[in-house]
């Protein structure tokens, strides 16, 4: 069985290597008349972008990717240099006719963006000419590996039952050196697929047969990310219902999450983007999905006939009306641990780091000034987006709309959810984002806490204080606080996981809806004392 | 201001200053030579299986002494002067008192078994056991088997530790089954075939004779008193229960039996000195209850009626309605009123058994059988809920009436399979009753 286990992490390792190894093949080059139709399709205007790229791309070097991007950058900026250098030129000549006449020839796009969109016409190599080879070469063997490694474990686990046994002996997640390197190599992805995308555009040929399969086009970075995001969610859910076997509750909410990330914010939107209709994941809800409300949404929605009509009264009503009640029904669990796709991956790919969360009263205040503080600020983004979409300013309340969606969306969108909040699992827990970043998670807790029938019940004077609950609480909750003192759980972060009750050794927890009257109850003295005393102390 | 000296910081002693420094702003002191901080005894299983490191442990952090000005002495209390109200503490230091309170715990119990005390021996109820476990049985090169002497919860309990890291492990129990001193025969019999299924070698009505060395005084090997086989390892768990752990107060005037003696107010028989949890010892027990009881809770119960008691409002200790928890490897078990093991069973208290075919799971009702009275419940494998049975237990239920609500009193995680339906249905086998479970919710029948 351990033979097997360690074979299977073998195969998972040549996986990943040949995964990332596959970055650095392949060459990049386009001909002149490439290059003459990109530019005629893109409508760029400048002069003397055709001649730079061509100079700069058009080559019979085998250009790798990482060449490849830095000339094709530089081809751009030294057109817009050129006609930045007009610009400040005609500026000192006062002559404004001319120097208004330049900016139509400026290219705008991040360099590494533009990069993107020649990378993917211009690659050539083993990796493109063989896709389906590539495909079982990296995701798999990936795949195959990984199950081989968890697999066994229904063996090896022994009787079904919670089995965290050497947990904190072990480097991998006991933030050790393998915890170190796995947070290196999810961060660096993560910074590439948001910021670097050309330079991993070699992933997108390996996965074009399946995207054209389900949406007609090439894959994008964004393709293969929802990809992968549902081939791991995948695995480790696999790894969950062997884990949690005996918990029927676990594996009911492993496989919500996983249909939801499978079929609504991955099957759904590249169908409906076949259908030439926007491609819209109808469970993200705003502010999570903080673009919702962004002019070019709208603006595509708007334009998309009736389904686009749809999505936009869809996703009001969904924030507005359906999350607030499910939330009073059910707590905020029914949206953060068993549909969410964040939740989803924090729940399958982090379920092997979430004692890793700081339960410290500071870390506690620190997670409410921050949650609360995105949530304010994308708030503050959408009423100034919105004010400028109808009245067509350019800034309200002295904000400017641009700079403050593409601020949010630089820090909040891309290294607070992204790099940060999966990067930094191995080391701060799974939850980094979802506890202190996520606005539809402060949205949700306000109401949890001061409007719902959930709650955590304690069962009277069982605790013994063993701290199992607080240890594995992903969300930083302080569980055994609130047990000790026979004390139910009510508070706006937790994310209703169930993990605290499945660990406990003495039955203490259970997740509840019931009636609001007793939700909360401080308690002095627990169940089992006199009933004299428990008057006294707990009605003073 | 008055100086409330406390000596041990286990949850009797600590809920005791916490309580304390809530109704009163007393100087408070707690000595202890074992931690620096207050941690759960119950947790360090947990610490060398992995599943937490030592600092989880602590149930609050550090700062939290200070804030709530709960001194913390790290100290051996050597002797105590009652005349002077003064502790005499190891390197010849001293404190005043004015008001002392001993919740100083247990020991594992060594009955004079040759070789109890060469390395290698250890019982599992301090931190320092802990260490020592860690030094002589980090895994199974180097402890090849360890040897648990006494079939009690700790017993178990070392047993799950050691087989975490795949050290074998042989279990040697007095008892003819698990336990069954406390556990009626079906459950007892249950948990001695979960115990083998976790390839754990259970030896029951055995006993230990010696303990032998080798040459360098470790652990070498044990013999078994009843067939004189000799069994190697490296390590053995003494855990054949506890006792009080107040070696130290010989010398003083305070009145000790097996525990310090205290009256229902938990006072000694010296004025201004208390005694709570573990090494408190009742003049006369209290209902069914032992007059020591080593259980968590009761500590922590005594903690919070001795700080009224203290600051101005004296109380007598009246414990609740029994109940207690434990779990056996992968087995839960709760206990609500009393269902006693053939040993002690009064005779007008009556059993119903069911068990779950996958012999992981089962339940025992006991019920006067006369007056049909609910007596007590014994759960393994399901959850229930305390509050369902402390109210059922004080309003004296017919045990038809708690079958009846059975549904009521689940406690498992939701969409797990319910066997109550099975339960009723084999009580009405047994029984030749007709019942049927009530779907009304547990809070809407005491409503």
């Amino acid at each position: 069985m351990k033979l097997i286990k360690y074979t299977g992490l073998v195969i998972f390792l040549i996986g990943l290597a040949i995964f990332t190894g596959s970055i650095f093949t392949g060459s990049f080059s386009l001909s002149p008349t490439e290059i003459d139709q990109y530019i005629d399709e893109k409508g760029y205007k400048s002069e003397i972008i055709a001649d730079a790229l061509k100079k700069n791309i058009a080559t019979d070097e085998a250009l790798n990717i990482f060449e490849f991007s830095s000339r094709v950058r530089q081809a751009f900026k030294h057109s817009n240099d050129h006609y930045d250098n007009l610009i400040a030129t005609y500026d000192a000549e006062k002559n404004w006719d001319k120097k208004g006449e330049q900016y139509q020839y400026k290219i705008y796009g991040k360099p590494h963006t533009l990069s993107y969109d020649l990378a993917k016409r211009a690659g050539s190599g083993f990796v493109k000419d063989n896709p389906a080879l590539m495909w079982w070469l990296t995701f798999g063997l990936s795949i195959i590996g990984a199950l081989l490694y968890i697999l066994p474990n229904v063996i090896l686990l022994g009787a079904p039952g919670i089995k965290n046994n050497g947990i904190y002996h072990k480097s991998a997640t006991n933030r050790g050196w393998i915890a170190w390197l796995v947070l290196l190599y999810l961060v660096g992805f993560y910074i590439l697929l948001y910021f670097k995308a050309d330079y991993v555009v070699n992933w997108t040929f390996i996965l074009d047969p399946i995207s054209k399969a389900l949406n007609g086009g090439e894959a994008s970075q964004w393709f293969v990310y929802g990809f992968l995001y549902c081939v791991i969610m995948t695995v480790m859910a696999v790894r969950m219902y062997i884990k949690y076997r005996h918990n029927k509750y676990q594996i009911l909410r492993t496989t919500s999450v996983l249909f939801f990330q499978i079929v609504f914010a991955f099957l759904i939107p590249e169908i409906m983007t076949s259908l030439n209709m926007p491609g819209y994941d109808f469970k993200n809800a705003f502010p999570l999905d903080y673009d919702f409300f962004f002019e070019w949404n709208i603006k595509s929605l708007t334009e998309s006939g009736a389904i686009g009509l749809f999505i936009l009264v869809w996703g009001t009503i969904l924030t507005l009306i359906i999350v607030p009640l499910m939330v009073y029904f059910f707590g905020k669990r029914w949206y953060c641990s068993w549909v969410c796709g964040c939740g989803g991956l924090a729940e399958t790919l982090g379920d092997p780091y979430r004692q890793h969360s700081d339960k410290s009263l500071n870390a506690w205040k620190l997670e409410r000034w921050v949650i609360h503080s995105v949530l304010v600020i994308s708030v503050l983004m959408t009423i100034v987006t919105l004010y400028c979409y109808f009245s067509g300013a350019e800034s309200f309340l002295g904000i400017n709309s641009q700079w403050i969606k593409d601020t949010y969306s630089f820090l909040i969108g891309a290294w607070f959810a992204g790099v940060i909040g999966t990067g930094f699992y191995p080391i701060f827990g799974n939850r980094v984002w979802c506890r202190f970043g996520c606005p539809l998670a402060a949205y949700l807790g306000l109401v949890q806490r001061f409007k719902s029938r959930f709650r955590i019940t304690t069962n009277g004077g069982q605790c013994i204080s063993c701290g199992n609950c607080s240890t594995y609480c992903e969300m930083g909750i302080d569980v055994r606080a609130y047990a000790q003192k026979g004390e139910n759980i009510v508070r706006s972060s937790c994310v209703g996981c169930g993990i605290c009750s499945a660990v406990c050794p003495r039955g203490v927890l259970k997740l509840e809806n019931d009636n609001t009257a007793g939700r909360i109850n401080p308690t002095e003295v627990l169940l089992g004392n006199d009933v004299d005393l428990m008057d006294l102390v707990n009605q003073k | 201001m008055e100086h409330i000296v406390i000596i041990g910081n286990g949850i009797s002693g600590v809920t005791l200053a916490r309580h304390i420094r809530k109704l009163s702003d007393k100087k408070i002191t707690i000595i202890s030579a074992e931690s620096e901080y207050f941690f759960s005894r119950t947790a360090l299983m947990y610490v060398f299986m992995g599943h937490m490191t030592f600092e989880h442990t602590q149930p609050y952090e550090h700062w939290f002494w200070k804030k709530n000005r709960i001194d913390l002495l790290k100290a051996y209390v050597d002797a105590i002067d009652t005349d002077s109200k003064t502790l005499q503490l190891s390197e010849g230091k001293s404190l005043a008192y004015d008001k002392l309170i001993i919740a100083t715990g247990s020991k594992p119990n060594k009955f004079g078994w040759p070789g109890q005390d060469l390395d290698g021996v250890m019982g599992m109820y301090h931190k320092q056991d802990l260490e020592n476990l860690e030094k002589y049985a980090p895994n199974n090169t180097i402890c090849k088997r360890a040897v648990i002497v006494g079939g009690g919860l700790i017993g178990i309990e070392l047993a799950e530790m050691l087989v975490s890291r795949d050290i074998p492990v042989t279990f040697l129990v007095r008892e003819s089954s698990f336990w069954n001193g406390v556990l009626p025969e079906g459950e007892s019999a249950m948990i001695n075939r979960h115990i083998l299924s976790h390839h754990i070698d259970l030896r029951l009505s055995t006993n230990l004779k010696a303990i032998k060395a080798d040459e360098n005084g470790k652990v070498k090997s044990v013999i078994i008193e009843e067939t004189g086989e000799e069994i190697s390892c490296n390590v053995v768990g003494l855990t054949a229960g506890v006792s009080p752990n107040i070696d130290f107060l010989k010398s003083s005037k305070i009145e000790t039996g097996k525990g310090v003696k205290v009256n229902r107010f938990l006072e000694t028989n010296i004025a201004d000195v208390y005694a709570i949890g573990d090494c408190a010892e009742q003049h006369e027990a209290i209902g069914n209850r032992r007059p020591i009881e080593a259980v968590w809770y009761t500590g922590r119960m005594m903690g919070e009626t001795l700080a009224q008691t203290i600051c101005g409002n004296r109380i007598q200790y009246k414990p609740g309605h029994w109940f207690n928890s434990a779990k056996f490897l992968d087995i839960e078990y709760q206990t609500y009123g009393w269902v006693h093991g053939k040993k002690g069973k009064p005779d007008y208290e009556a059993h119903f058994h069911w068990k779950h075919q996958d012999d992981t799971k089962c339940v025992t009702i006991a019920y006067h059988k006369d007056t049909n009275v609910f007596l007590g419940i014994n759960t393994f494998g399901i959850r229930m809920r305390h509050e369902f049975f402390d109210t059922v237990l004080t309003e004296k239920w017919n045990v038809n009436k708690v079958m009846t609500h059975l549904s009521a009193a689940n406690f498992d995680p939701e969409f797990y399979k319910l066997h109550e339906k099975d339960i009723i249905e084999k009580y009405n086998r047994d029984t030749g009753n007709n019942l049927r479970l009530s779907k009304i919710k547990w809070r809407s029948i005491f409503a």
